[in-house]
């Protein structure tokens, strides 16, 4: 309430005044009409400074991108960006052609579908575990497991690169106690792919921890008394109360989860550059490679399909949330 | 609580199931910390040593010695520190109009801010960049931060957080005669506290850890950011030197590491808010 005082002050004494309006009803309408507008005035000098930045550097670009991917503009039309031709759908029909976009589209996919289940199932498995059977350290498991979230990709993947080498790498060092013969990780067209995937997960599982945390409190603990006194074993209160009522939470982890591993860029950018023979080559990582070779037109369809396909699975995942609750 | 009738055995199981655990996640940033202090040597020796024989302060010595490394730092810490009092500000802004206020076109700015919300960095990165390259900021300070000052995302956790406050206190503003400007100073942003530090934290570690735009934009040394300078001595002529890498990469880890583990708790009620909203 102390923040209410200032407004008691001379600057905002302008208020009297409206004691020598006309009668009570036009005033309160003339009031109510002056207090809209007065509003729509405010809201828009508030919103004015996000407005002109959003729509210059985002959603300008979101529109031009699509108009580039209809065109054949490359890095020379720079400084004239509007005298290039029109080529309709070139560009797409060029893209579904390449042969090394249909490699980064299938080791995308590779990546997600690998990758997310593997980050949601560590990141519930944690969650679960913190939840119900640990009582001592609980914040200090929960901060450890959430640090690598807080790291930088590029750092992280320069670290895990040489954890991964095959001599000295540590990874190879712990398999060899064990008498295993781990392979060059990053050089293996078989192994470059699931190495980053792991790293990926190792890095990722905290955020999904963390909300899966959020969600198994506000599961109530009477159902699960209530079931337990029914006779129903941890399973099966795990299967019919937590799960159930983790919906929406697992589902939106998922959207966010996938969208973000769609992207994926950092970790072949520093640990493999896209090889060896393209096996870790992302789609974000072709789109980078096409606009570095200067090809803006043929980048932007690339990036269109990857963002198409984002809005296309987040679409489909909130329908099925919104119909399941 | 519930699983009283769990037994020692599976109790015990569990915590070193969640040791174990823990150890697998920390030990690649200890590996990291200790590396940075051994010599290219002992770094290439097999089986490698776990604590440095001969520790040296070498690597650093060489990243630090370079001028690139120190430059960089300032770039990134400078750069994050103008994007989050930014995103702050405006977000913070446009989240009490979106929140509380009404007015034409509320629904059309709403919608723009849902529909961008998951817009992959790489659909803008082509425009972006023409269009950066044509105010002639390539290679500026202005190019590295104009593009990130606001977020969707920071509309949408503000006006979230907002549109939670009772709208009593409007209203006692209102009849004391205070403006909406008026209001949003001196009794929204004083309430914001919680939602401004949460997208404030998550605002500047985006902004410390963003790769792809500085990559772009960044053209020279002098303006890399220390992702950038560190993904590009990696792949570039100190592809093997593993001690300096490991420099490289605590110098970018342990800062905001540090910082973490000081707001933690923050942090954590920042995540799981932004989840379950």
């Amino acid at each position: 309430m102390t923040a209410l005082s200032p407004a008691r002050s001379p600057e905002a004494s302008t208020v009297p005044p409206v004691d020598d309006r006309p009668p009570a009803a036009r005033r309160r309408q003339g009031r109510r009409k002056g207090n809209s507008a007065r509003q729509s005035r405010a809201a828009w000098i508030l919103s004015l400074p996000f407005m002109l930045l959003f729509v210059i550097f985002t959603a300008g670009p979101v529109i031009s991108s699509l108009y580039m991917s209809f065109t054949d503009i490359k890095s020379r039309d720079l400084r004239s960006p509007f005298a290039v031709s029109f080529v309709g759908l070139e560009n797409y029909a060029n893209v579904f052609a390449d042969e090394r976009f249909r490699k980064a589209a299938f080791n995308t996919a590779y990546f997600v579908v690998v990758g997310v289940p593997l980050t949601l199932g560590i990141a519930l498995a944690a969650a679960l575990a913190l939840n119900t059977g640990i009582t001592k350290f609980r914040t200090v498991f929960r901060v450890g497991y959430y640090t690598p979230v807080v790291t930088s990709i590029v750092a992280v993947a320069v670290v895990w690169r040489f954890l991964l080498r095959e001599d000295v790498g540590l990874v190879n060092t712990i398999l060899r106690w064990f008498g295993v013969n781990g392979p060059d990780w990053l050089g293996s067209t078989t192994w470059a792919m699931p190495s980053l995937i792991a790293m990926a997960s190792w890095r990722n599982f905290g955020t999904a921890m963390i909300i899966f945390l959020a969600g198994l409190q506000s599961v109530p603990v009477m159902l699960h008394e209530a079931a337990a006194i029914d006779g129903a074993n941890s399973w099966q209160r795990f299967r019919h109360i937590t799960v159930p009522l983790l919906r929406p939470t697992i589902l939106f982890v998922m959207v966010t989860t996938i969208v973000g591993y769609l992207q994926f860029f950092e970790e072949p950018f520093v640990m493999t550059l896209g090889g060896p023979l393209d096996s870790t080559i992302s789609m974000s990582m072709f789109t980078y490679g096409q606009f570095s070779f200067g090809n803006y037109g043929f980048a932007s369809a690339t990036s269109y399909v990857l963002f198409v396909i984002i809005v296309c699975l987040s679409a489909v995942q909130f329908r099925f949330l919104r119909s399941n609750t | 609580m519930l699983n009283t009738k769990k037994s020692a055995t599976s109790q015990w199981l569990l915590y070193t199931v969640v040791t174990l655990g823990f150890v697998a996640v920390i030990t690649p940033f200890v590996w990291m910390i200790l590396g940075s202090f051994k010599g290219q040597g002992e770094l290439l020796r097999v089986p490698p040593t776990w604590w440095p024989e001969a520790p040296t302060l070498e690597n650093y010595r060489t990243l630090f010695g370079k001028g690139m490394f120190p430059r960089s730092f300032a770039n990134s810490t400078f750069v994050a520190v103008v994007v989050t009092a930014a995103n702050v500000t405006f977000c913070s802004m446009v989240g009490y109009a979106l929140a509380k206020l009404k007015f034409r076109g509320k629904n059309l700015v709403f919608a723009l801010v849902m529909a961008t919300l998951m817009v992959p960095g790489m659909v803008t990165l082509v425009p972006l960049f023409v269009l950066v390259a044509n105010l002639g900021m390539v290679d500026t300070y202005p190019g590295l931060i104009l593009p990130f000052l606001v977020t969707p995302f920071g509309v949408f956790l503000m006006r979230q957080f907002i549109i939670d406050l009772p709208d009593d206190l409007l209203d006692a503003g209102r009849i004391d005669g205070a403006g909406e400007l008026r209001i949003f100073r001196q009794i929204i942003l004083p309430l914001c506290g919680p939602g401004v530090a949460t997208l404030g934290i998550l605002t500047f570690l985006s902004s410390w850890n963003s790769f792809l735009w500085p990559l772009v934009v960044a053209q020279t040394q002098d303006y890399y950011t220390l992702p950038v300078a560190l993904a590009l001595f990696s792949t570039g002529q100190h592809e093997t030197d593993y001690g300096l890498l490991l420099a490289g990469a605590t110098v970018v880890v342990l800062p905001i590491v540090i910082v973490f583990l000081i707001l933690q708790r923050r942090f954590i009620e920042g995540i799981a808010t932004t989840g379950i909203k």
